[in-house]
């Protein structure tokens, strides 16, 4: 016989009738489907039984046998149930299964209503998330739409002079840059924006070309995180691929917010 | 003398084919022979002399009423008269309901213990590797059988770890199975 050792305590515990909670809803579940371990929980209820015949030697009080008889001579008798027809723990196990099958029915339907609620929470998040993404889109689009009428308002009898915007999270490593009144470019050339951080070398933030109007804009290019900046510029670089330092002219320098 | 004396020493099997038949005899036959066991178990548990035959009355009573919860085919009535009588008296003892269906009850004991001499020599062996058992081990044991301490109890009492108490326990278990092997 090769008793599970895993249940091995539990199930002198049981016979004992002290296993309780998980303990014993294990242990019943491992019995319906091991007969070496029910096999040993009967010679453990054997062991027991010595342990309780070990106590015989004390005789009843004499009355008590007449209070028996008394006792069964009055109680009408039920029709005997034989032996093998008696409903035995084991011959419950098919009403046990399928009582395990409904329960486990319920449980499926009450996960299932669980999943419904955790979907109908994530679509209202995903709709959240969509409208931002869309009012984001919106003002980028604003920005940097070829039809959008853009007009520089500068000091009366100034030529309009290239600007640019740099909106920066140095923690998330995220950059939009936007320009306006950009001088065209000259042949094969091409503007790079530049990250000068405090300390260290200019970090290149993303080649660009202005439209027809001088606008431009770089969004995320990537870059390191948590780089503190201290200024951003735009160069003039060869069109030849992005640069390791600015080598060209630098057209507009950050000074500040 | 009752019509099953006079079929000379009835095996269990006979006895509780009497009752079953409601052979009121039968169970005055049955309380001869084990009444003594029973009441002692009960004693043991309870150590109230009038709350232990009001058990010895109840387990006769349950026998009387449904002889067909006792399966001949799956082990002898003595020990599991023996088991029954500890589990309602344990039930007694902490006032609850009871707990086991006296049906789900299967106990198993070799060798055949269906005769008195037979009891008394497999007795002898139990109480005797009750006296070899490591103290620790026996007061485990006892107060997990006849106290019906829970071994969460126990390793509280004891100041012991729960998981010693457990492996006590079972060990003391099979140390009588092995004593009377």
């Amino acid at each position: 016989m090769s008793v599970h050792e895993q249940f091995a305590e539990d199930l002198a515990l049981h016979a004992l009738g002290s296993l309780q909670g998980d303990e014993l809803a294990a242990l019943r579940a491992h019995l319906l489907s091991c007969a070496d371990c029910r096999r040993e929980l009967e010679l453990l209820l054997g062991d027991m039984a010595l342990l309780a015949m070990s106590t015989a030697g004390s005789a009843p009080p004499r009355h008590a046998k007449q209070r028996l008889l008394d006792a069964v001579a009055r109680e009408p008798r039920n029709i005997a149930t034989p032996a093998s027809a008696r409903r035995g723990f084991w011959t419950l196990v098919p009403w046990f299964a399928a009582a395990a099958a409904v329960l486990m029915v319920v449980l499926l339907l009450r996960q299932n209503s669980e999943l419904k609620s955790s979907v109908a929470t994530l679509n209202s998040l995903f709709t959240d998330q969509k409208l931002e993404l869309q009012h984001a889109q919106e003002v980028v689009e604003t920005f940097t739409a070829a039809d959008s009428q853009q007009v520089t308002l500068v000091a009366a009898k100034n030529a309009p002079q290239p600007q640019g915007k740099t909106f920066y999270l140095r923690d998330k490593g995220r950059l939009i840059f936007l320009a306006i009144n950009l001088p065209q470019l000259p042949p094969e050339k091409i503007y790079e924006l530049w990250l000068i951080p405090k300390t260290g070398a200019p970090i290149a933030a993303g080649l660009f070309k202005p439209d027809t109007r001088g606008g431009a804009s770089v969004v995320n290019p990537p870059l390191p995180v948590g780089v503190e900046a201290k200024t951003f510029a735009v160069t003039l670089e060869p069109d030849s691929g992005s640069h390791e330092a600015p080598r060209g002219t630098f057209v507009i320098v950050g000074i500040g917010e | 003398m009752s019509s099953i004396e006079s079929q000379g020493v009835s095996p269990d099997v006979k006895l509780v084919t009497a009752i079953r038949s409601g052979d009121e005899s039968a169970m005055a036959v049955l309380y001869d022979r084990y009444s003594s066991l029973v009441y002692s178990v009960a004693l043991r548990v309870l150590g109230d002399t009038g709350v232990a035959e009001d058990v010895l009355q109840e387990v006769f009573m349950q026998l009387w009423r449904n002889p067909g919860l006792f399966d001949s085919s799956r082990g002898n009535l003595a020990p599991w008269l023996a088991v029954i009588t500890r589990n309602r008296s344990i039930d007694s003892l902490r006032k609850r309901r009871p707990e086991t269906d006296i049906d789900e009850v299967v106990v198993s004991v070799e060798p055949d213990m269906a005769g008195a001499a037979e009891r008394g020599r497999a007795m002898e062996k139990v109480r005797g590797a009750l006296g070899l058992m490591p103290l620790p081990q026996r007061s485990a044991l006892e107060m997990a059988y006849f106290e019906g301490l829970t071994h969460t109890e126990i390793a509280a009492k004891t100041g012991e770890p729960l998981g010693t108490i457990k492996t006590r326990i079972r060990a003391g278990l099979l140390a009588l199975r092995k004593a009377i092997a």
